[in-house]
């Protein structure tokens, strides 16, 4: 019952908003602010109920039988994850009641918050995958009304679309991957699908012995149709375009969807799959795939976040980078890793971007970090939680960063490719954030906007605060419970190879930038490669928007004008038209024409009536 | 009827219709049509249908066509204006009454001809009663007699009918003639 | 004698006069005249036809009876013609068809 109530909870925020309170934003933030905080409560009591059964609502029921019906699935990682969702969405919700006191349009805002909540709770819990694709459509909708929140601009509108289409592309691999699961397995339900998966072995035993490749290539298919969707979601390579623009939204929606919440769904899908499977990536060649394009991304968001200048734009990369790192561990069978590094993350990169959003509020909705500098003599408390994130980020070590980053790199030191790929992107991240820090918060003050920046008002900064310690604490044994999954030894201390590692990569990567960056006005590296983002967008825009669009636009002009305009539309028109002034021409108003006419009847007449045989 | 006599009579009212189309002065063809209906009557006198000839001589070519005349002349109708004959109309007035003109001898050609028997008046005395047979014993044909017998008995509802449609003829007449006062 | 073909053949002539002469005249009373033409073509087929169908003796009276009914009706829708010919003349100052195109579509 209670998850029910958690489910429908922020739905009944965003309905109430929405139809009643639009033009009271007061009382419509109020409402939104708690429900989510009423969901948190909701998600700790549950924390306690996992394994529980929770009574299914009947949907759709096509033969009278059970048909699809709506369920929800209590367990660790469901919990864990709602723990995450409305833990951050309260804090976020705190934070846009301060971020967003100004804006005209806050009751649309809260209403799209609630409604996002609405759908990430619906992921979180889903049962079912009909249950978890609507939900995942949900996601994608909110997330658009929320980078569009600021629509006049044409670039928010731009990437509200954008968003939303390419996430359009991985959720159609993400169908067919469902559909491919339904034919194996038999069933949507995520609890009967191993079951349903040793059934179709045996069933097909014969056939799978005589082509031993024949499963794993089913499967993997399948599974990678799935992972489709988590590329689409969770940004990867090559559908990462949409993650950075999407920093067009306002920052704590930022924080929300876009490097918390949102993105990790799906990397937290995978994982649900690899459960309802009890399935190791790793035993298809889709583990490969799905590594590699972790991997991969991982890097090239790393490499692009270090020649950004605008602070959301490089948190944007490092969350790219970071999801990355998820999706490969999870691709090496270490679902687990991925999982526990994206409950760390998900507390550090909310604060980044949340403290990042409250530097934006302070410097007059400046972005640019070489504009900024000084910022921690001014804004003490943003700057220490700031700080905190990053060393979270960048794993120094006992923070929570590190513990979950050493769990994914030992998730992948089987594979050895993959694990020194890793290791680059570890030396990356503390230098790109590293620079973040030294440009932004120390130094001397570059503009006046950064001169006149002043602490944000404690809406704003308790939040922080409160995500500040959980960026440090969060990866310890005894904070553990609340991670959707752990792998094992998470959160404990062992000297060994991979720490040494794991440290010298911080070491190398922090080092260098603030040698590099210390004092300095203007960047130093230029590397047009990295800051144009490996040309990918504009190769996008030009082949695949240019191409798709203006082909897809002269096919449809050429539907629409030819076809519906000058065949259906036109055609009957002109049809009519030209009878029309067929008998125009016959209604002369002349009586001779008349006479003539009548004449030409009359001899017809006298034909037909006698000569015609 | 003696052959030359129809001759005349046929071509005087054929000429006469053809005056009335070529001739442009309303008033010459109103007169034109005057002896076409003459010409007429008198192929009506040649098939005995002598009251039906004698009312063509009266109400045509007195009534009507003095009706004629009269709104010609109440309207002071010039001579129609010569104006440039457009080929078209012309060629296609023309080429129907072509057409026309073959289908008729095309019909004419196919109908077996028929020449007339000569009225048998003692033999038609038998059917008949009172003063008609009479006449018709004495070898006389009783025209008028003939169809007002068969006008005021046979063919009375018509005639009621016929004369309902004078009085509303007449009753439009005047409603339409009438000068609109503002 | 003149036989049924010579009326059926001077018949049809008149009418095809007064045909053309509808479809050529532009005088709207000369049109109308050449109408009554072509009534009294046809009253001329019904004379013939009702004197070369002799019954016991006597010519076919009720084709007689037709002609008197074409005339009178003739007679009503030339007084009636003739008043809206007025009243058009009256409207218009002119009866010329060509001039009287109001009905052109």
């Amino acid at each position: 019952m209670l998850a029910w109530i958690l489910l429908f909870l922020p739905l009944l925020a965003a309905a109430a908003n929405q139809l009643y309170l639009k033009r009271n934003a007061f009382i419509a933030s109020m409402v939104s602010t708690a429900s989510v905080v009423a969901s948190f409560g909701i998600a700790l009591v549950l924390l306690g109920q996992q394994g529980a059964t929770v009574a299914p609502l009947p949907w759709l029921s096509l033969d009278g039988g059970e048909g699809l019906q709506l369920t929800l699935e209590l367990d660790r990682l469901s919990t864990g994850m709602m723990v995450i969702v409305t833990g951050i969405g309260m804090l976020v919700h705190l934070f846009s009641l301060g971020y967003m006191a100004e804006d005209s349009a806050k009751a649309r805002y809260f209403t799209g918050l609630s409604f996002f909540m609405f759908s990430m709770t619906g992921i979180v819990l889903a049962g079912n995958f009909i249950m978890t694709f609507i939900f995942w459509e949900l996601v994608g909708f909110s997330s658009y009304l929320l980078i569009g929140h600021w629509y006049q601009k044409d670039s928010a509108a731009d990437a509200a679309k954008k968003a939303f289409i390419v996430n359009r592309i991985g959720d159609f691999g993400f169908m067919i991957g469902i559909l491919m699961l339904f034919g194996i397995t038999g069933t949507f339900v995520f609890d009967g699908m191993k079951e349903g998966l040793g059934n179709f072995q045996t069933a097909n035993a014969g056939f799978f012995t005589e082509n031993s490749a024949a499963f794993t290539v089913l499967l993997g298919t399948a599974l990678l149709c799935v992972f489709c969707g988590a590329v689409g979601k969770s940004a990867q390579f090559p559908l990462h375009v949409w993650l950075p623009d999407a920093m067009e939204g306002p920052t704590p929606v930022s924080a929300l969807i876009h490097a918390a919440t949102m993105v990790a769904a799906g990397i937290y899908m995978l994982f649900r799959v690899q459960l309802a499977l009890d399935l190791d990536f790793a035993a298809t060649f889709a583990g490969d795939v799905i590594a590699w394009i972790g991997g991969i991304t991982a890097l090239l968001a790393a490499l692009m976040a270090t020649q950004q200048n605008d602070i959301k734009r490089v948190l944007a990369y490092s969350t790219l980078s970071q999801l990355g790192y998820m999706v490969m561990a999870t691709g090496l069978g270490g679902g687990e890793a991925g999982m526990f590094h994206l409950y760390t993350h998900a507390w550090f990169k909310a604060l980044l971007f949340l403290g990042s959003g409250a530097v934006i509020y302070a410097c007059h909705h400046e972005q640019d970090i070489w504009k900024m500098g000084g910022l921690l003599r001014k804004m003490p408390i943003t700057g220490a939680t700031f700080i905190a994130g990053t060393a979270a980020l960048i794993a120094v070590p006992f923070t929570s960063g590190f513990f979950s980053k050493e769990a994914i790199l030992h998730a992948a030191h089987d594979h050895k490719a993959l694990f020194w790929l890793a290791v680059v992107v570890a030396v990356l991240t503390p230098f790109y954030m590293t620079r973040l820090v030294i440009v932004a918060f120390l130094g001397k003050t570059r503009t006046d906007d950064a001169g006149h920046a002043k602490e944000v008002p404690p809406v704003m900064w308790v939040p922080l605060a409160v995500l500040g310690v959980l960026a440090i604490i969060s990866g310890f044994t005894w904070v553990n419970g609340l991670a959707p999954a752990t792998p094992a030894h998470a959160g404990e201390f062992h000297p060994n190879a991979l720490f040494w590692i794991s440290l010298g990569a911080l070491v190398a990567g922090v080092v260098p930038a603030f040698l590099l960056y210390r004092d300095r006005d203007r960047d130093p590296l230029s590397i047009a490669l990295f800051r144009e983002r490996f040309y990918l967008d504009a190769i996008y825009d030009k082949v695949v928007v240019r191409g798709i669009q203006n082909g897809s636009a002269a096919i449809v002009h050429f539907f629409d004008e030819f076809v519906v305009n000058g065949l259906i539309v036109g055609g009957a028109s002109r049809l009519a038209e030209s009878f029309g002034l067929l008998f125009r021409r016959v209604q002369s108003g002349n009586l001779q024409g008349y006479a003539f006419t009548f004449g030409i009847g009359l001899i017809l007449v006298v034909y037909f009536t006698t000569f015609w045989k | 009827m003696p052959l030359p006599l129809f001759w005349f009579f046929a071509l005087l009212m054929l000429v006469g219709g053809l005056a009335v189309i070529i001739l442009r002065n309303p008033v010459a063809a109103a007169l034109s049509m005057v002896a076409s209906f003459v010409g007429l009557a008198g192929l009506f006198i040649g098939l005995d249908a002598y009251l039906v000839g004698i009312i063509q001589i009266l109400v045509y070519a007195g009534a009507i066509m003095v009706l004629f005349l009269f709104i010609i002349m109440l309207l002071d109708l010039k001579t129609e204006q010569k104006r440039a004959p457009r080929a078209v109309p012309v060629v296609g007035g023309l080429g129907i009454v072509l057409a026309f003109t073959i289908q008729l001898i095309g019909v004419l050609g196919h109908v077996p001809g028929r020449e007339s028997e000569p009225l048998d008046l003692v033999a038609a005395a038998a059917n008949q009663s009172g003063g008609i047979q009479d006449k018709l014993k004495e070898g006389r044909l009783p025209d008028v007699n003939l169809v007002g017998d068969l006008m005021f008995t046979q063919y009375n509802l018509p005639l009621q009918i016929i004369a309902v449609l004078l009085l509303v003829a007449t009753v439009g007449v005047v409603v339409l003639s009438k000068r609109q006062s503002a | 004698m003149a036989g049924l073909h010579s009326y059926l053949l001077v018949s049809g002539l008149l009418f095809a006069i007064g045909l053309a002469g509808v479809v050529l005249r532009r005088n709207i009373i000369v049109v109308f005249m050449c109408l009554e033409l072509m009534l009294s073509a046809a009253n001329l087929t019904l004379i013939a036809f009702s004197r070369f169908n002799t019954v016991d003796g006597l010519p076919d009276y009720h084709g007689q009876m037709l002609v008197f009914f074409v005339i009178t009706v003739a007679a009503a829708e030339v007084a009636v013609g003739l008043a809206i010919i007025v009243a058009l003349y009256r409207a218009r100052q002119t009866i010329h068809t060509e001039d009287l195109t109001s009905m052109r579509g």
